[in-house]
């Protein structure tokens, strides 16, 4: 248990470091880095190790730590836009916002009724600092690609929490791997739209058409 | 065996679709697979199987009350998307007859899904689906209507996996094996640990609510029915929305036998009437008729939550309320579409005196308007009718009194849009724009057709659907 507690942490110091960069590409490295660590996770927490259980980890870390990364380094790319992220929420604030999401999360954790076998894992406090950090990356920030990294990171706390299911249930913890999907659908959007031309700077705050 | 039909069929129309070579012939596919799944619900409706109490998918009692009426306003969109392909020939609709084909097998998967799993992916993979949907007319006003549909509904899914996952650990908690259909939940009772059960909920009806469009969750409601096609809001008002309100009477069922069910009945009643009183809100400000229906939607959407929230005979209101709002939301949406490609736009600014110009388009839009508000003969009125009197019966005064004062304040406002869209004199801009379209038959037919249908539901209401949606009140309450 030691071990997967470790790499829940680093995954969890991996949330402030995405909270904190200025520039694009150390976002994506960040969630990158991450997607690896949770596809490491299922192999430490499970003692015999099925096919269903393997496929899961080479499926999250390929998709989270490869394919999709590297979709979002193709629409830097093909947006030619600026790495400097424009935050709506500062970075000291998203990093005090994060930290203290972090500790209120491992509070919160321990009040609630979790299994024995679950009680001194950082699975649900990592889950749930993961989840903020999302949230805060998703309204946080301006640009469509951190946007898109707010949502992966929001989508690797769901799964964190799906680990402790991964016995029990292992259909409902791969079906998490359709969220992926939409991360692709997001991203593919952006390649194409910029083929298309019709969304020049990638900067949401230019959505603004439709309103009342 | 024909439940599945029900989703292989159209899945198999689709990869049909998208191997069709002929962009001319391809719009055929959806009359014809469409037909097929009406006579195949009806036949299913008609004479039920029996499901395996075990079954993860399978056309049961709720499945059975709802789902013919998706299959019907289905229907009724694939033969106006013949009529409507053929005056869009600059776009090639390879993507767009194939996708529409794929989401109605999943929509047949999602209200059939009696586990949780095979519930949350129908639900993930109609949500995707439905984005070259909304993408179909390729503006930038498209592109950020899309976006904002996939932020939101991307948001909203991902929040009812983590509530999925936390009914299954209220499961595991209470000592559950990893068996994750409805009825299995269910039976453990009271052993489901109540505090995930709680969490369980609160994710699951933000989660479900998001793709219902309940407020505070519609915002991407508004722009993606403003900007897809006419078909396409028919689809999402009628279809999308009502899967994730079967997932939430079918949640709630299980809320209900762990012991919550008079918390979450309160919850719902909340939101329905919030989402009401915003939706009225709103419809007084909108310029735009075809947002103004987006808002429509997310006030029938709180009908129904309120319905839900009633108890039994609250239920068998919200049954049949899914009924006559779809349909009546069909004939809007599809009347509205053709208002929209005549003038070549939607809002109050630019469009009048559009009975001049599309009479008979109008004509149903205006008819549309009263039946949607709720005007006696037609569907919409006799289930408001009877929430309000289950309502009445369970004593929540207060909510009749927001839910009559919301319903007067829509009636304004949508009969301020429609009445300055169709009343006047039309704008020479309007005019010239309205030369290129002709009102054939086949784009008048079916929103005529979903008019009458309503109008049927509401005067002769049949009892074969009666037996259904109290069939499916028994399931959603069993006796102890």
């Amino acid at each position: 248990m030691l071990d997967l507690n470790l790499l829940v942490g680093l995954a969890m110091g991996l949330n402030l470091v995405a909270l904190g960069s200025s520039r694009l590409p150390s976002i994506i490295r960040a969630t990158a880095l991450q997607g690896v660590l949770l596809g490491i996770m299922p192999l430490l927490l499970e003692h015999d190790l099925t096919w269903q259980v393997v496929t899961v980890a080479v499926a999250t870390a390929i998709g989270k730590g490869v394919v999709i990364p590297g979709l979002l380094r193709r629409a830097m790319r093909a947006a030619q836009i600026d790495r400097e992220i424009e935050p709506y929420i500062g970075f000291v604030p998203s990093l005090l916002l994060g930290a203290g999401g972090t500790i209120a999360a491992v509070a919160v954790a321990r009040a609630l009724p979790l299994m024995p076998e679950h009680a001194q894992s950082l699975l649900v406090p990592g889950a749930m600092a993961s989840i903020l950090t999302g949230f805060v990356l998703l309204i946080g920030r301006v640009k469509a690609i951190s946007q898109v990294c707010g949502y992966l990171m929001f989508e690797n706390g769901i799964y964190l929490f799906g680990l402790l299911l991964i016995t029990a249930t292992p259909l409902l913890v791969e079906a998490g791997v359709l969220l992926d999907l939409t991360v692709g659908v997001f991203v593919i959007g952006i390649i194409v739209d910029r083929i298309q031309r019709a969304f020049d700077s990638l900067d949401t705050r230019k959505l603004t058409a439709l309103r009342e | 065996m024909r439940e599945y039909l029900l989703v292989i069929l159209p899945l198999a129309g689709a990869v049909a679709a998208a191997l069709w070579p002929s962009d001319r012939t391809r719009p055929l596919l959806l009359p014809v697979v469409g037909g097929a799944h009406v006579a195949l619900t009806f036949w299913l409706l008609m004479r039920p199987p029996v499901v395996a109490p075990d079954a993860w998918l399978g056309f049961d009692p709720v499945a059975r009350a709802v789902l013919p009426a998706v299959s019907l306003l289905f229907f009724a969109c694939a033969v106006y998307g013949v009529s409507y392909l053929r005056v869009r020939p600059e776009r090639s609709n390879r993507v767009f007859v194939a996708v529409l084909l794929a989401v109605m097998g999943l929509l047949s998967a999602g209200h059939q899904a009696r586990q949780l799993v095979v519930l949350w992916i129908a639900t993930e993979a109609v949500t995707l689906a439905a984005v070259p949907l909304l993408h179909f007319n390729g503006t930038p006003r498209a592109f950020e209507a899309t976006w904002k549909y996939l932020l939101v509904g991307g948001t909203g899914i991902a929040l009812s996996l983590l509530g999925s996952f936390c009914l299954g650990y209220a499961s595991m908690h209470g000592g559950g094996s990893g068996d994750l259909t409805f009825a299995g939940l269910a039976a453990q009772g009271a052993a489901l640990s109540r505090t995930w059960v709680l969490i369980a909920w609160v994710l699951l009806l933000v989660g479900y609510g998001t793709k219902m469009g309940m407020a505070p969750m519609h915002t991407w409601k508004p722009d993606a029915y403003g900007e897809a096609p006419g078909i396409i809001g028919a689809l999402l008002a009628g279809g999308v929305t009502t899967v994730a309100f079967t997932a939430l009477l079918r949640v709630r069922a299980v809320i209900a036998a762990s012991g919550a069910g008079a918390i979450a009945d309160r919850t719902l009643l909340v939101i329905g009437l919030f989402s009401m009183i915003v939706a009225a809100l709103f419809l007084l400000g909108t310029r735009d008729f075809k947002r103004m229906l987006a808002y429509s939607s997310v006030e029938h959407m709180g009908i129904l939550s309120i319905g839900a929230a009633l108890g039994p005979a609250g239920v068998f209101a919200a049954l049949f309320h899914v009924w006559s709002n779809g349909l009546t939301k069909g004939a809007l949406f599809l009347s509205a579409g053709n208002l929209h490609r005549a003038a070549g736009s939607a809002s109050i600014d630019d469009v009048r005196g559009m009975s001049l110009l599309t009479p008979r388009s109008s004509m149903i839009f205006v008819a549309g308007l009263f039946a949607v508000t709720a005007s006696p003969p037609f569907g919409p009125f006799f289930s408001e009718l009877l929430v309000l009197k289950a309502a009445l019966a369970s004593r929540h005064y207060a909510a009749v009194a927001v839910f009559l004062t919301c319903l007067l304040f829509a009636f304004f406002g949508l009969s301020r849009v429609v009445f300055a869209v169709v009343d006047g004199r039309p704008r020479p801009k309007t005019v010239v724009a309205s030369r290129r379209f002709v009102e054939s038959a086949g784009l008048l037919v079916s929103p005529a057709l979903l008019l009458l249908l309503s109008l049927w539901l509401g005067l002769f209401t049949p009892d074969v659907l009666r037996e259904a949606w109290a069939a499916a009140v028994t399931q959603l309450y069993p006796t102890p």
